[in-house]
């Protein structure tokens, strides 16, 4: 927005909300909502200790593996079905489905099935961001335009070669997008996990601040994980920008 | 493509029956009856490995569903769970699209509210969850809003994106022909963003269920959520599963019908 | 008197040649100039006066400016410095003597045929029977009956841009302005839209103003040629074809003096590509 010729970025709002925040804070609704700045100290508190960083190392190790076999299962299934009619049409639906399904329903079956530990985790990882990046692969292979490939095949290329050269770099910004959208509902998987689970990494700590009616310790975590998950956001927009560029021109 | 070529593959009577025969197989609706077969088929021969004590086989799981339709226990939940989902989908789409629509005109507005969704959209907001039970206890009041902070971002976000991208063209002729401010965001602002407005509203009401679940499963097990997790406490797994199943079907099928509406009721160009 | 009154009641294709001197000009532009936000200068100082009930074409390189300078004299976008008059007043914006036909047709695709040519009459608030009674006989006039009920999706391309033409003439706006209105359809539907372009300049008495970057189109249609230079664009020549139209739509394209104005032009604007 520009005020009298002067350009405030976008995220300049923040710092508005910011005070609104503060203010809040030091009203009766402190006790549900504490003024940010003792948030902020309590984040500095939090962070260092031994429990915080056992919970972020077993999520971040969770979450690091599930999006790996996410992408690892996603990306190759996305290519076979923008390249086979038949595989598409068998596994379509089920992609769909699981899309728009409410996963949260199916974490208490990995639960009875797989324990209470990070197992449960990683797969509820990969249940919430395989299917976007299966889709966004699809889509990004079938958009690739049949002259391009044929081009290739002109020249001598052969399967590999065209699977490497061209198929994998033409649906790249598709792809990117994908995992960037995968790793975002994969965070939300991440946390609905151990909300449930509710005795592995960051889940122990709601746990503990939950019933100890720690309010700023729980906000602070939250401040954490949404500051993680919005950098992470970014992070992946920025790279998927940077091949964006011939994603229109292809 | 190669999918124009092979849909009309039924009538090819003339052809060598072999060829017949592989038409018949590719055909959409064959192959999608035949991968539901398959996932089903599977599933009844892993739980009868059985995988884990904890995986019933889709038959029980069918016999968990008639149980729990038969007593009417599902039928009591479906209508315990929709009551906070109804609601908070409700207040989600009204509140969501006006606020997209006003910072999809009104610049400043923008300015302002938007840096929160975005935030919003990429956070992990379920951890929200024990706050909200906090503030509103855990009653409806809590479930409505844990189903609104999961449903209200996409919806802002994609009515904000489909003002936006209003075609500048339909926009010049608008004013070409002399449209009134108001008359633009009537007859053109407003159904040029309603395809994309749909995409967030659907995917909004998958959020929806998502929060809907969540809520019952972590602040008090009510509705569907109660059905899942008693039946989880006590072993009965072909109940639970039923009740996962049942909400998933619902969920999906309520989504697609959300697509049908639409279609039918603004989008000519996406008919049949 | 009025002077489209008497236009339409005698073709004014059996008007004498253009003499030096244009008839009563209906749309001045004086001294426009445009310079983007970025600090791109497209139009710097042009000056052009388009006869009335003649069709009047922008010819130019791509990006040239004469779209620019279009939308100027519509209204959709301010000039920097000077002034537009049509029929006299000076514009500010939009305005219901002049229609606006777009490049990429710019039809709603939600909304079928008969609501589409209907829709500058719909702002005006023209009662549904009435604008829909307009609307048939206009799309009837482009040679679309029997489409009123169908999408446009459901239409070609060249079907399209007649909907846009008819939605154009349904507002019986003085000035048609059309900005390269043939450019996205192909090469036979444009020849045909051409020849019925040459007949409605000839009989709906309305004064035309086309843009194009076609050599041949502009010659083929137009009374007066204003030839634009690359950015910052200033006239760089005024021509005009003096073609005998009468008789076979097919003859001009083989007439020989339409091909040498053709040449001409593209002697003219060869040095602007070296």
């Amino acid at each position: 927005m520009v005020i009298s010729g002067i350009r405030l970025p976008m995220m300049a709002a923040l710092l508005v909300w910011a005070v609104v925040w503060e203010i809040a804070g030091h009203t009766d609704a402190g006790f549900i909502l504490p003024p940010l700045s003792r948030i902020i100290w309590r984040v500095f508190e939090i962070v260092p200790t031994a429990s915080f960083l056992d919970a972020l190392l077993i999520t971040g190790r969770a979450f690091l593996l599930g999006n790996t076999i996410a992408i690892a299962v996603g990306v190759p299934l996305g290519i076979l079905m923008g390249r086979s009619v038949i595989a598409d049409r068998l596994l379509l639906p089920w992609v769909n489905l699981f899309l728009s399904a409410p996963l949260s329903a199916l974490v208490p079956v990995i639960m009875v099935l797989f324990g209470l530990g990070e197992t449960t985790i990683v797969l509820t990882v990969v249940l919430f961001s395989m299917w976007i990046i299966v889709l966004n692969t699809r889509a990004g292979i079938r958009a690739i335009s049949p002259s391009l490939v044929e081009m290739a095949r002109s020249f001598g290329s052969n399967r590999w070669q065209a699977f490497s050269r061209i198929y994998l770099w033409a649906a790249l910004p598709e792809i990117l997008a994908g995992i960037r959208l995968g790793v975002v509902r994969a965070v939300k998987g991440v946390v609905i996990g151990q909300l449930l689970v509710s005795v592995v990494g960051f889940g122990t700590l709601f746990e503990i601040y939950q019933s100890h009616f720690l309010m700023e310790h729980f906000w602070a975590l939250l401040l954490v994980l949404f500051a993680f998950a919005f950098t992470l956001n970014e992070l992946l927009a920025r790279l998927e920008r940077r091949f964006g560029y011939y994603a229109a021109a292809r | 493509m190669q999918i124009s070529e092979l849909a009309p593959a039924l009538p090819a009577l003339r052809e060598a029956p072999a060829r017949r025969w592989r038409d018949l197989l590719i055909h959409p609706l064959v192959l999608r009856l035949l991968s539901f077969a398959a996932v089903l088929a599977l599933w009844e021969y892993a739980g009868r490995i059985p995988l884990s004590p904890a995986f019933p086989t889709f038959l029980e799981t069918l016999g968990g569903l008639g149980a729990i339709m038969a007593d009417g226990t599902l039928f009591k939940a479906f209508l315990i769970t929709l009551h906070p989902l109804v609601i908070g989908l409700t207040a989600s789409i009204l509140c969501g699209i006006a606020l997209g629509v006003l910072m999809g005109l009104h610049e400043p507005s923008e300015w302002l509210f938007a840096p929160i969704f975005v935030i919003a959209q990429a956070a992990p907001l379920a951890a929200l969850i024990p706050i909200l039970t906090f503030a509103y206890g855990i009653g409806l009041t809590a479930k409505v809003m844990t189903v609104c902070i999961m449903a209200m971002p996409v919806i802002v976000l994609n009515t904000l994106g489909a003002v936006r991208n209003t075609p500048k063209s339909l926009l010049e002729m608008g004013s070409s022909f002399l449209a009134t401010r108001s008359q633009s965001i009537r007859l053109i602002i407003l159904p040029a963003a309603s395809p994309m407005i749909f995409a967030g509203l659907r995917l909004g009401c998958a959020a929806a269920f998502i929060g809907v679940i969540l809520a019952e499963l972590l602040i008090t097990p009510t509705g569907i959520g109660d059905v899942i997790s008693y039946n989880q406490s006590v072993a009965d797994y072909p109940k639970m599963y039923a009740a996962i199943l049942s909400i998933i079907v619902f969920s999906v099928l309520f989504i697609e019908l959300l697509e049908r509406i639409e279609v039918t009721l603004f989008r000519p160009e996406a008919r049949p | 008197m009025n002077p489209s009154a008497a236009m339409a009641s005698q073709p004014n294709r059996d008007l004498p040649p253009l003499p030096g001197r244009a008839p009563q000009p209906i749309v001045e532009v004086r001294s426009i100039s445009k310079t983007y936000a970025g600090g791109i200068e497209a139009l710097s100082g042009i000056s052009l006066e388009f006869p009335e009930g003649r069709l009047t074409t922008l010819l130019g390189p791509s990006g040239c400016g004469k779209t620019t300078l279009l939308k100027i004299i519509a209204g959709l976008i301010p000039a920097t410095g000077g002034q537009v008059l049509v029929d006299g007043r000076e514009v500010t914006g939009p305005g219901p003597e002049r229609a606006f036909v777009f490049q990429d047709f710019a039809l709603m695709p939600w909304a079928s045929v008969i609501r589409n040519v209907a829709f500058g009459l719909e702002l005006r608030g023209v009662a549904h029977s009435e604008r829909e009674a307009i609307a048939e006989r206009h799309i009837a006039r482009v040679g679309l009956k029997g489409f009123e009920r169908k999408y446009p999706h459901e239409l070609s391309g060249g079907m399209r841009q007649r909907v846009g033409l008819a939605r154009a003439l349904a507002v019986d706006a003085k000035v048609v302005l059309m900005d390269e209105p043939f450019s996205a359809v192909d090469e036979q539907t444009r020849r045909k839209f051409q020849e019925e372009l040459l007949e409605l300049v000839a009989n709906e008495g309305k004064s035309f103003i086309f843009v194009t970057h076609s050599i041949e189109e502009a010659v083929y249609v137009s009374d007066r040629i204003a030839l634009l230079s690359r950015r910052p664009s200033r006239v760089s020549a005024i021509i005009e074809p003096q073609i005998q139209r009468g008789g076979d739509p097919e003859k001009i394209r083989r007439d020989s003096a339409y091909l040498d104005v053709v040449e001409a032009i593209w002697q003219q604007l060869r040095h602007y590509l070296d």
